[in-house]
């Protein structure tokens, strides 16, 4: 697919990452920094124009005419909505706009329909529904969900007292049960697709497979809480706080916010009458003290600065044995603050960017060169799920998994068939019309054919 | 430094050799030349043996920068040069080992300057190897492994900078790859274009091959020893054509080809400037030295052809232009340092450089008049970024004092100033013939293996332009 970015900010700059690793898109970028495109084409494969979106000659040297995707994600909301509306009209493409401005909240859908955009993003309310989903489960660190929220893929750590400590995986069904499978461990800087004789240890990060039932019923047996959390403690008063607040307001948990500008305060408790608003230095952390941090559930850190906000929950983490949740917007060392033990990590752009990607994969696959439904970045971005919809004439259907030779570090982590969920054994076979889940660490899977092992 | 990146590279490259190799061989085996068989086949088992066993590791990491991009590239072109240089020491018919390096550069260089006083002399196998080299070298050696391999990840596009001729390198199309692919493409199907052109001039199969391949490289080997002279008009005429259409900067057919307007080519200053100094200069030569010719036709004809064949660094000849005025022969000499487009195949200082540091000069002279004017340099109605003009600078002093070093060093053989002059400038512009006793009816042979040595890197300092082979020979580049 031809497509055009426009605008090399962090989210362009990611879209770029991920979609220059599939080979079949060739990629334009535009900016009006000719430092920051030089060094981006130097990097990837993929070619840069300088100017201006907005004007006719940058478009055409892109060539717009030929694009399929156009996605806009320049600095502010209006220039986005106005070069995809230009776009629109020079060629015959989808284009995508990142609109973050809460006024335009409301009115969203109309610009939407009106513009003819394919799709809005929204990158704190993307991060705000992410954080939103993991504070109804916080013994998760990140959720994906897959056929249709049906199944889900829950990254949790496991705790040092546990019967999943030095657990064989083969010996887990007899142990814990058989509906969920172990789809990736992550320990240390590593990834694993694990096999039956893996031996869990704690504090590996483990990653399972399961219809959302199952997952309860998992948690139960090996005794780690499922509730959602029953009040929280948000630190910076951004557009993010704001729709995560109005998101968990709406669930029943109680919230709190602690926000140094007292006009933003202000607006905060128009907003969110229902929420407790504090106005003060939320690195302080006397302050935090005496807003009750020990007793709180969950804390969030949304502060701008990510490093305050890595401190902060540093400290929250010495406080309190609840929750933590970091938002990180700029800094890259993704080791080093995984290391530091905060649990729950947000990357805003990061989430984006894959709501974006997920959308232009989609788009790819009605156009008929794969058969992918949906993508989730998995194990810390080191891994792929995958859901692939299996069609008649899939060299997979009709065969048991004992048959199906897969390629190196490959699982198929679960079958869906009419709405029901399977988590797969040898003997469980594919069938036309269901829905596979595929769990790999390897790049470039477009295709369910790309799984099979090539002997 | 990713070494097994660059190791795998030129395993790569020895692979694209051999499978090169086969064109000189199969001409060997249709003229029945025998030693040029078994010496073909030995370079070719050779090319190939050595490219996959360097081939048979692939590098963990795919990743290549800057660095790696330039070395992958200069030592590439060493490489390729010393193994393409055995087929010639195996049959005996160029014995030295600098002899048969210089020979095997100026075809790669498409330099197109020769030790051999007699070419005649050759088996045909080794004309048809010496002019595709010049056919291969031309629009790059890497540039051709790119567009037939997969192994490329981030990075390629360095190597794509480093062989490509031009102050500032973009590509057509968003993928390296498919960009090389094009590229080749459209060379490809012009040399085809030549190669039909030349047979309705009734040439013989080989000859319309070899000197299509020294067109479209800008080369400039022929196979009769009086070059170009005895064919009909109609042939000089249509080389000339070709020569100067290769010299053009290649991304403008890729517009001609997928754009709707056409005339968008015309925008290109580069394009305007380099047909304004071809027109200038056949003039100002015809003006000048047209007495020496018996008709109008003849005149313009050689005139015209040699002006081209020096511009685009092409270096066929039709007459000897050593006789020529004085001030016809500085006209050539110029054009030699001016060379031709951007992006072409040809070599020279190239017309978008010249147009660059033109235009600072005046931008200097008027900053200096009115020190508070804010000037910028403008190209095709385009700002040039302050980094593409330093580029252009740094060029010019490497390349002086490149070109001062070089003529220092071959000085030592002791000929006249001419000659030596020529001789620097007719190999890092990568023309082939220079004037006086390089001239067109001279050669290289009488220089001492030194000057050889000296020129043949000359010859790919011009062609790589200058900075891949400085990092080479620089010992920062080597540490961590």
């Amino acid at each position: 697919m031809n497509i055009i970015i426009v605008g090399c900010g962090k989210v362009g700059v990611k879209l770029v990452e991920k979609l220059s690793n599939e080979k079949e898109h060739d990629i334009t970028i535009i900016d009006t920094n000719s430092k920051v495109v030089s060094e981006i084409v130097n990097e990837y494969d993929i070619m840069g124009v300088v100017g201006s979106a907005t004007d006719l000659d940058t478009l055409k040297e892109a060539s717009i005419e030929n694009a399929d995707v156009l996605i806009a994600v320049a600095g502010s909301d209006e220039l986005n909505l106005m070069i995809c509306l230009i776009a629109k009209k020079l060629g015959n493409l989808q284009t995508i706009a990142r609109v973050r401005k809460p006024e335009y909240y409301k009115t969203v859908n109309i610009i939407k329909d009106e513009l003819g955009l394919a799709m809005i993003v929204n990158p704190e309310q993307n991060a705000a529904s992410e954080i939103a989903r993991i504070l109804n489960f916080p013994s998760a660190i990140n959720i994906d969900t897959f056929a249709k929220g049906r199944i889900e893929i829950l990254k949790f750590e496991v705790p040092s007292s546990n019967i999943l400590n030095n657990l064989k995986i083969m010996d887990m069904p007899s142990k814990v049960g058989t509906n969920v499978l172990v789809c990736g461990v992550e320990r240390g800087d590593e990834a694993f697709i694990p096999s039956g004789n893996f031996v869990i240890k704690a504090g590996d990060l483990i990653s399972i497979v399961a219809s959302i039932e199952d997952t309860n019923e998992f948690f139960k047996k090996i005794g780690i809480r499922t509730n959602k959390v029953k009040d929280t403690l948000i630190v910076g008063g951004g557009e993010t706080a704001y729709y995560l607040a109005k998101r968990l307001l709406k669930t029943g948990i109680k919230v709190k916010i602690i926000e140094k500008d007292e006009a933003r305060c202000d607006e905060l408790i128009q907003l969110l009458p229902k929420a407790t608003i504090v106005c003060g230095d939320g690195t302080d952390n006397r302050l935090l003290d005496e807003e009750g941090l020990k007793d709180y559930d969950s804390v969030v850190s949304l502060i701008n600065v990510d490093e305050e906000n890595v401190l902060l929950s540093l400290y929250a983490k010495s406080k309190t044995g609840g929750k933590i949740i970091t938002k990180i917007n700029r800094i890259e060392y993704g080791n080093v603050i995984n290391a530091l033990g905060l649990g729950t990590m947000i990357y805003p752009k990061s989430i984006t960017a894959e709501y974006i990607v997920r959308f232009v994969r989609a788009k790819n696959n009605s156009m008929g060169s794969s058969n992918i439904e949906t993508v989730h970045f998995i194990l810390d971005g080191k891994g792929e799920a995958l859901e692939f919809k299996i069609n008649e004439n899939s060299p997979v259907s009709n065969k048991k998994l004992s048959e199906i030779k897969l390629k190196e570090n490959i699982l198929i982590a679960s079958i869906s068939r009419g709405g029901k969920v399977i988590i797969p054994h040898g003997q469980d076979a594919i069938y036309p019309n269901d829905t596979v889940v595929v769990v790999t660490l390897r790049e470039g899977i477009k295709d369910i054919s790309d799984i099979l092992s090539e002997e | 430094m990713n070494y097994r990146m660059i190791l795998y590279m030129f395993g790569s490259v020895l692979k694209i050799e051999s499978f090169a190799l086969i064109v000189p061989f199969v001409t060997a085996i249709c003229y029945k030349e025998q030693t040029s068989v078994i010496a073909y086949l030995i370079c070719i088992a050779l090319c190939f043996c050595v490219g996959k066993i360097l081939t048979l590791f692939k590098p963990k990491s795919k990743e290549a920068y800057a660095k790696e991009g330039f070395i992958t590239v200069a030592l590439s072109w060493i490489i390729i040069s010393i193994f393409g240089a055995f087929p010639f020491m195996i049959t005996g018919h160029i014995p030295s080992f600098a002899n048969a390096f210089f020979e095997t550069v100026s075809g790669f260089t498409t330099t197109g300057a020769s030790i051999l006083k007699d070419v005649e002399a050759l088996p045909k196998a080794h004309l048809m190897w010496r002019s595709f080299t010049h056919w291969l070298g031309g629009m790059g050696v890497l540039v051709f492994v790119m567009a037939v391999t997969p192994l490329f990840g981030k990075g390629s596009i360095h190597i794509l900078k480093a062989e490509s001729p031009g102050p500032s390198v973009s590509k057509l199309v968003p993928k390296v790859k498919s960009t090389a692919i094009l590229l080749y493409g459209i060379y490809f199907v012009m040399t085809l274009v030549e190669i039909v052109l030349l047979l309705f001039g009734k040439m013989t199969l080989f000859e319309a091959l070899t000197l299509s391949f020294g067109t479209a490289g800008t080369g400039g080997f022929s196979v009769l020893n009086s070059g170009i002279s005895t064919y009909s008009p109609y042939i000089q005429y249509v080389i000339t054509i070709f020569m100067i259409l290769f010299g053009v900067n290649f991304s403008l057919y890729f517009i001609l080809y997928f754009r709707e307007r056409k005339s968008d080519i015309f925008k290109s200053e580069e394009l305007r400037a380099y047909l304004g100094i071809i027109a200038a200069a056949i003039i100002l030569i015809f003006i000048n030295s047209s007495y020496l010719f018996k008709t109008v036709e003849e005149a313009f004809r050689h005139i015209a052809f040699s002006v081209g064949s020096i511009i685009t660094t092409t270096g066929y000849t039709t007459c000897d232009f050593n006789i020529w005025p004085e001030f016809s022969r500085v006209i050539l000499v110029l054009l030699m340092f001016i060379g031709a487009c951007a992006g072409s195949t040809g070599g020279g200082i190239k017309v978008s450089r010249i147009i660059i540091l033109l235009k600072s000069i005046k931008k200097e002279i008027r900053t200096t008049a009115h020190p508070r004017t804010t000037l910028k340099i403008k190209m095709n109605g385009r700002i040039i970024d302050h980094e593409t003009v330093r580029g252009v600078n740094v060029f010019m002093a490497s390349y002086v004092t490149i070109f001062m070093m070089a003529l220092l060093i071959i000085s030592i053989d002791n000929f006249n100033f001419t000659t030596n002059f020529t001789a620097v400038a007719a190999t890092l512009n990568n023309i082939g013939p220079g004037l006086d006793l390089v001239g067109p009816t001279g050669n290289f042979s009488l220089f001492s293996d030194l000057s050889k040595y000296v020129l043949s890197m000359c010859m790919l300092i011009g062609r790589l332009e200058i900075f891949p082979m400085l990092l080479l020979f620089s010992p920062s580049t080597w540490r961590k």
